[in-house]
């Protein structure tokens, strides 16, 4: 008695196999080759090993500070998100009025892009800084900042929204029965809680942390790298290097599968790390 | 929930597969295609490549790349098979990225049109690329302020009119003088925003740096090209970097914008600036009068827009000119077949030589040429286009070529751009600056 959909599988597939062959899979093969090549565009490419990878570290100093810049952005900004839209999702499930309408309008800016978002979020941020003086541009940790409450603001009601799904979850009996023991209400959200929203912790770290490290349009709309390039995270780096110098675009396509490999390797150490935490329900 | 992720992502892939099919549209092989690098003449191109097909049955395809997106544009759009028959670089430093796309115009007749043939771009005995424009660029004023402040009872300066300014130290006392009295001239700073913002500050790292950078340059002994030598340059001393410096702060110092405030300030803000009366100068070209004269509220009359060269306090400095060349040259893609390649140089040719063409190019792009298929007085009729043929035709002038072209890339500039904000700031000193010129200088070249 075999499944017929298992055994059409492959008629199924194909078309979207296609598609992510054309989408995904070429394109990524070709920008990995075109990363040991010199070339001005695809079709022009000549060999050169391994010297743009060398080139990245050696003599070019913006990818390892847009790097460190990165990583700075990212731990702060994931731990923040989920912390706060944690926060938020427990007090939205609670039976307080209105929980409907926060919910709604803290998943707003969601929907809006990020360019937008980085021009409004720069209109308003020079707005409060020109009173004393300044603008996002006159330090880095303005621009710092800036990125983390404008990262802060779009994401959090996404992630919210994630938290809210997986405490809804939660069988009701489990939270009587601890009621009845006499949980209190630390106990109820580090024993019961917390672990039954596990696999809702999981996506939520992983899309925050790969959405942190990939940040490029709220990063190029909010300072574009400025004051001096400190504020540039890697995505924007990889993007300048390639297009505003004339024989580096083999050494951005190089930074690119660098980076690459960085983002693959966190996001799956920590896939592993939270997945070994989930219960089986 | 794996099966869900994995539905999620075989849903996007479809979609995504969609929409690069939409992508593809049909290509004709007779037909030619323009990338336009100036997105202001976006509209005129498009009524061109109508009017063209209408005369000669040619399909014309006009895109425009977005501002500061044409070498991005051009990568993309190039590696296609429905690739630009027709392209544009800017300059000695984009002919080396894109000399394996280049044609060889030598015989033609667009190359004939040219009246000055050392301004076309050469290599080996051939001819890359053509420019089509030329373009000027200096100090702009708004003359009725200036009229205003030569009729001031109480103004420290004996000169009595703008146009009496010759030197960097006339330069300075006049505008020292205005900022004293801004109050009762009714403006809000000599000088319109120094914009610093990333990607807004290509009038001081390429422009204003030009000045002494070319003296330098011409300073040296048994020269023959200025820009070939710059070129080729590993290092540069940057011997009147005090000069720029002081142009610098004379912008900075009597500016409508405090000086902390600047890296925010953009092209835009410094022309509206201007156009509303607020500055009476301002540094930019002749491609500003569209903006200045698009600016709703606008208090600037035409006749009183006026142009001074940036005087920064050289040796003779009386005789120095305004800032003039180009950074548009025109190039056939060689990849193409040799029909589009024919009928690419037949519309440029058309364009620049024919009645209809030439009515186009002077009144609605507003361009300058340097071909001779263009009389004395087919010249475009707005005033900083008049300023700037009034400093061409000015015997006793020299004019300062743009010699920019041969910045080592698009990085040195952004330094540069980068380094003058920090300054601005009070994050580091002019000696600081200088440093990072001459470094950047020598490292984007090894």
């Amino acid at each position: 008695m075999k499944n017929p959909i298992k055994r059409y599988f492959p008629i199924f597939v194909l078309p979207t196999l296609i598609a992510f062959l054309i989408a995904f899979v070429i394109p990524f093969l070709l920008g990995f080759f075109l990363s040991f090549t010199e070339f001005t565009t695809v079709s022009n490419a000549q060999f050169v090993g391994i010297s743009n990878y060398i080139k990245i570290f050696t003599e070019d100093a913006t990818f390892l500070n847009a790097l460190w810049f990165t990583i700075k952005f990212a731990v702060v900004s994931v731990l923040s998100i989920n912390l706060i839209a944690f926060t938020l999702a427990l007090l939205l499930t609670r039976s307080l009025p209105l929980t409907k309408l926060f919910r709604t309008v803290f998943f707003m800016p969601n929907l809006i892009g990020g360019i937008v978002l980085g021009y409004i979020w720069q209109v308003i941020i020079n707005g409060v800084l020109y009173n004393f003086g300044y603008s996002i541009t006159s330090s880095e940790n303005f621009g710092y900042w800036g990125l983390i409450i404008l990262m802060n603001w779009q994401m959090i009601g996404y992630m919210m929204i994630i938290y809210i799904a997986g405490i809804q979850n939660i069988p009701t009996d489990i939270l009587e029965a601890a009621k009845v023991d006499g949980a209190n209400g630390r106990t109820t959200l580090f024993r019961i809680i917390i672990p039954s929203v596990m696999p809702s912790i999981t996506i939520c770290l992983f899309l925050t942390i790969t959405n942190s490290f990939k940040l490029f349009d709220q990063n190029l709309a909010l300072t574009a790298g400025a004051p001096g390039e400190r504020t540039q995270m890697v995505a924007l780096d990889i993007y300048n290097t390639f297009y505003s110098r004339v024989g580096y675009e083999g050494i951005g396509q190089a930074k690119a599968v660098v980076f690459f490999i960085i983002v693959a390797i966190i996001a799956l150490l920590q896939l592993r790390l939270t997945r070994s935490k989930e219960e089986e329900a | 929930m794996k099966k869900r992720i994995l539905s999620l992502v075989l849903a996007l892939s479809t979609l995504i597969l969609n929409l690069s099919l939409a992508g593809c549209g049909g290509k004709k092989a007779s037909e030619i295609y323009f990338l336009n690098f100036k997105p202001e003449s976006a509209a005129v191109y498009e009524e061109i490549a109508k009017k063209y097909e209408e005369e000669t049955g040619t399909k014309l395809k006009v895109v425009t790349a977005a501002a500061n997106n044409y070498e991005q544009t051009l990568k993309s759009e190039i590696a296609k098979s429905d690739a630009p028959t027709i392209f544009q670089i800017n300059g000695p430093v984009g002919y080396k990225a894109w000399d394996d796309y280049c044609l060889d115009l030598k015989d033609s007749k667009l190359y004939s049109f040219l009246s000055d043939k050392d301004m076309a771009i050469k290599d080996d005995g051939g001819v890359f690329a053509i420019p089509y424009v030329v373009e000027g660029y200096g100090i702009i004023y708004n003359d009725a302020i200036m009229k205003k402040y030569f009729a001031l009872p109480n103004k420290k300066s004996n000169l009595k009119s703008a146009s009496e300014i010759n030197t960097f130290s006339k330069l300075k006392e006049v505008v020292e003088d205005m900022t004293a009295n801004k109050d009762k001239l009714g403006i809000k700073g000599v000088f319109a925003s120094t914009s610093l913002a990333s990607g807004e500050d290509w009038r001081w790292q390429t422009h204003l740096l030009n000045v002494p950078l070319h003296r330098e340059f011409a300073d040296m002994k048994d020269i023959v090209d200025i820009g070939l030598e710059m070129l080729d340059a590993d290092e540069i001393s940057y011997k009147y970097s005090k000069n720029f410096g002081d142009i610098f702060d004379l912008y900075l110092n009597n500016s409508v914008t405090e000086k902390t405030l600047l890296g925010s300030k953009s092209v835009a803000d410094s022309m509206a600036e201007f156009a509303l009366g607020q500055a009476a100068m301002v540094q930019n070209g002749n491609w500003a009068w569209s903006q200045i004269s698009g600016v709703k509220g606008n208090t600037v009359k035409e006749s009183d827009i006026k142009m001074l060269p940036i005087y920064i306090g050289l040796d003779d400095e009386e005789t120095q000119g305004i800032c003039i060349g180009t950074e548009n040259y025109l190039a056939i893609n060689k990849n193409v077949s040799e029909e589009q390649q024919k009928k690419s140089l037949e519309f440029l040719e058309w364009l620049f030589s024919s009645e209809t063409g030439k009515k186009y190019v002077t009144e609605k792009l507003g361009f300058i040429t340097p071909f001779n298929t263009f009389s004395e007085n087919e010249l475009p009729n707005d005033p900083l286009a008049k300023e700037i043929s009034r400093y061409m035709n000015d015997a006793e002038i020299k004019n300062i070529p743009w010699s920019f072209n041969a910045f080592p890339s698009e990085a040195f500039k952004k330094e540069v751009g980068n380094a003058l904000l920090d300054y601005a700031q009070g994050k580091k000193k002019w000696d600081e600056i200088k440093t990072i010129i001459t470094n950047k200088w020598k490292s984007e070249r090894d």
